[in-house]
């Protein structure tokens, strides 16, 4: 039998990582100080091939804040845009995202209460905020997952939504609350929910990719589940999907993503939202193109709304969650009428 | 002829109400069986517990094995549902749509696509008239044109039972004769049979083979067209005379009933 894989639009893909690899060079040569891109390759291919890097404050801008930073926020702008794209296909719903599900809210509550309360795991080589939201992130899903589950063994979309709204106020309200408790901390509390990668490591990018290689592998997989889920759930259990198996399957791994995520960058509003809308007004809705370049354009969206955030208010920086909130809402807004109108 | 469908003592309850009790018939290859009664009688609800969408009591075998127990995929190749109305979230082409029919036959990880898939989704395009549509948006298909779309996506699914949720309750009469018609077509094969809810008895007494009648959940009648739709049955079920009311119906195109069938055929045509 003649078997082939399905199309792969390589030119996509090359466009993709065309745009990508531009606007990561750009982020990393603009900032407070800008550095010409050829001085910029040289520092990173010396870098790399362990050549002597040459004199001036160069090297030491791109190898220790720079670079780090801005493979940080590609890995997250890609993380939640692909769970977004996940999370819009098994919902059918083109308004869900990571956070629909509450287990952003819910690993935004772990890291508010390190912050707040100053918990600190010295055994563990990452900070407490991480181990705390990551926790918290599993927690909510557990409770959500539970609780939908009692209520509805089928685990509707419906029921899961409502369960995530419902759960993220509550949450909230506790936030709320513990901020009351550490009056002190408060500015870093509000600076850290807007969402900001300022000040990643390495050791931040290493786990995001790590995390992201699993769970990105698990979400492309489910490609033809969550296009079937994407068409209509009682059609995908009609053809023959394994319902309640995939759900689990992606509520699971969107769940480590965002944890994760938010660990690292505070809660990052619209990147999930916005970017699978935008990506998928150009490779359209199947899931074996929407998820892969759904990954360029997060990381991409990202990495401009990062480089917008250190240098609009140049020296003062804001923070990044402020910026794709502004711009996702007024790109969101646009998709929004021109589709509508287009119908 | 061996049972293809064996239906034995089904009910589903919900809270304290028997939304069906004791459902129970057989399915033989070439059948075509209507699940009849009024509104309420539980008859979508039977179907959706013989597709495994409901929880109930009672067993479901297909050819003898517990369908309960079937994998997905499994039960997928066996049994094709069609739904009365589809609300698709995106703007897939008509094409993926019916490609998705083939999921049973090449899930999970890297699924690769063969030339058997291919071809039943050439074969299903063609058979449902959907292959000059095939690169057009679900979004922008008519309701007929839509239901065409997902009959092509069963076709290509290949099963041996068809069951179908009143496939043509929103549709107007050109599209409800090509639906019904496809399917008569489709059944013609052997190995294979169909099982249908269906609201209009016309319908029912011209294509279906065999019925069930319900009222209430419970079973007023099971057996063959002309032995199920009687006065003496259908009367009780629907508090009327139902044959008075289909005959009066009808006499009003007495007149220009040859208009009315020439129309049909043109507009199919």
């Amino acid at each position: 039998m003649n078997k082939r894989l399905d199309k792969v639009r390589w030119w996509e893909y090359l466009g993709f990582g065309g745009v990508f690899m531009a606007v990561l060079c750009l982020c990393v040569c603009v900032g407070s100080v800008n550095i010409p891109l050829s001085e910029t390759v040289t520092v990173i291919s010396n870098a790399l091939l362990r050549q002597p890097q040459p004199e001036g404050l160069a090297p030491a801008i791109i190898l220790t804040v720079r670079l780090p930073r801005v493979l940080c926020v590609a890995l997250t702008g890609a993380a939640l845009s692909l769970a977004g794209a996940a999370m819009q296909g098994l919902l059918k719903n083109p308004l869900a995202d990571g956070s629909t599900l509450g287990v952003s809210s819910g690993a935004a509550l772990g890291a508010v209460i390190a912050i707040a309360f100053g918990l600190n795991f010295s055994a563990v080589p990452f900070a407490g905020t991480m181990i705390m939201a990551i926790l918290f992130a599993l927690g909510s899903l557990l409770i959500i997952l539970g609780l939908a589950y009692k209520l509805d063994y089928s685990l509707a979309t419906n029921t899961i939504i409502l369960i995530g709204v419902i759960y993220s106020m509550f949450v909230s309200s506790a936030m709320s609350v513990i901020v009351t408790f550490a009056a002190d901390k408060v500015q870093q509390i509000t600076f850290w929910t807007m969402g900001s990668l300022q000040g990643s490591s390495y050791e931040n990018a290493a786990v995001l990719a790590a995390v992201l290689l699993v769970c990105g592998g698990v979400l492309l997989a489910s490609a033809q589940e969550l296009n079937a889920f994407a068409v209509g759930e009682d059609n995908a259990r009609h053809i023959g999907v394994n319902v309640r198996r995939t759900k689990l399957v992606v509520l699971i791994t969107v769940s480590v993503l965002i944890g994760v995520c938010v660990s690292i960058g505070g809660t990052i509003a619209f990147v999930g939202l916005v970017t699978p809308h935008m990506v998928r007004m150009i490779v359209g809705p199947n899931h074996r193109r929407l998820l892969p370049s759904s990954l360029f354009g997060g990381a991409v969206f990202l990495l401009l709304a990062d480089l917008v955030a250190r240098i609009l208010l140049n020296p003062q920086e804001l923070p990044i969650g402020v910026v794709t909130s502004l711009v996702g809402a007024v790109v969101f807004v646009f998709i929004f009428y021109n589709t509508r109108k287009g119908q | 002829m061996a049972d293809m469908l064996d239906v034995q003592k089904l009910s589903v309850r919900l809270g304290n109400l028997d939304i069906v009790k004791d459902l129970s018939f057989t399915v033989a290859e070439g059948d075509w069986l209507m699940i009849v009664g009024p509104n309420g009688a539980g008859k979508s609800t039977a179907l959706s517990a013989i597709t495994q969408g409901v929880d109930y009591t009672g067993r479901v075998l297909f050819e003898g094995e517990d369908v309960a127990k079937m994998k997905p995929v499994r039960r997928a190749q066996c049994m094709g549902v069609l739904t009365q109305s589809h609300f698709v979230g995106y703007a897939f082409t008509v094409e993926e749509v019916v490609r998705l029919g083939r999921y049973a036959y090449a899930p999970g990880l890297l699924s690769n696509r063969s030339d058997d898939d291919d071809e039943a989704v050439e074969e299903a395009l063609a058979l449902t008239g959907m292959a000059a549509q095939r690169k057009q948006s679900v979004l922008t298909l008519s309701g007929g044109e839509l239901q065409r779309t997902f009959l092509a996506q069963v076709f290509a699914q290949q099963p041996r039972l068809l069951l179908l949720d009143e496939p043509t309750n929103h549709l107007d009469l050109v599209y409800q004769k090509q639906v019904f018609s496809l399917i008569e077509r489709w059944l013609q094969k052997p190995g294979r049979a169909v099982v249908s809810v269906v609201h209009d008895l016309s319908l029912v007494k011209a294509f279906g083979t065999a019925a069930v009648l319900l009222r209430h959940g419970q079973t007023v009648a099971t057996g063959a067209i002309d032995e199920v739709l009687t006065a003496k049955n259908l009367n009780p079920v629907y508090n009327m005379d139902v044959a008075a009311w289909m005959r009066q119906m009808l006499s009003q195109w007495a007149a220009d009933d040859n208009t009315a069938d020439n129309i049909i055929e043109e507009k199919i045509c």
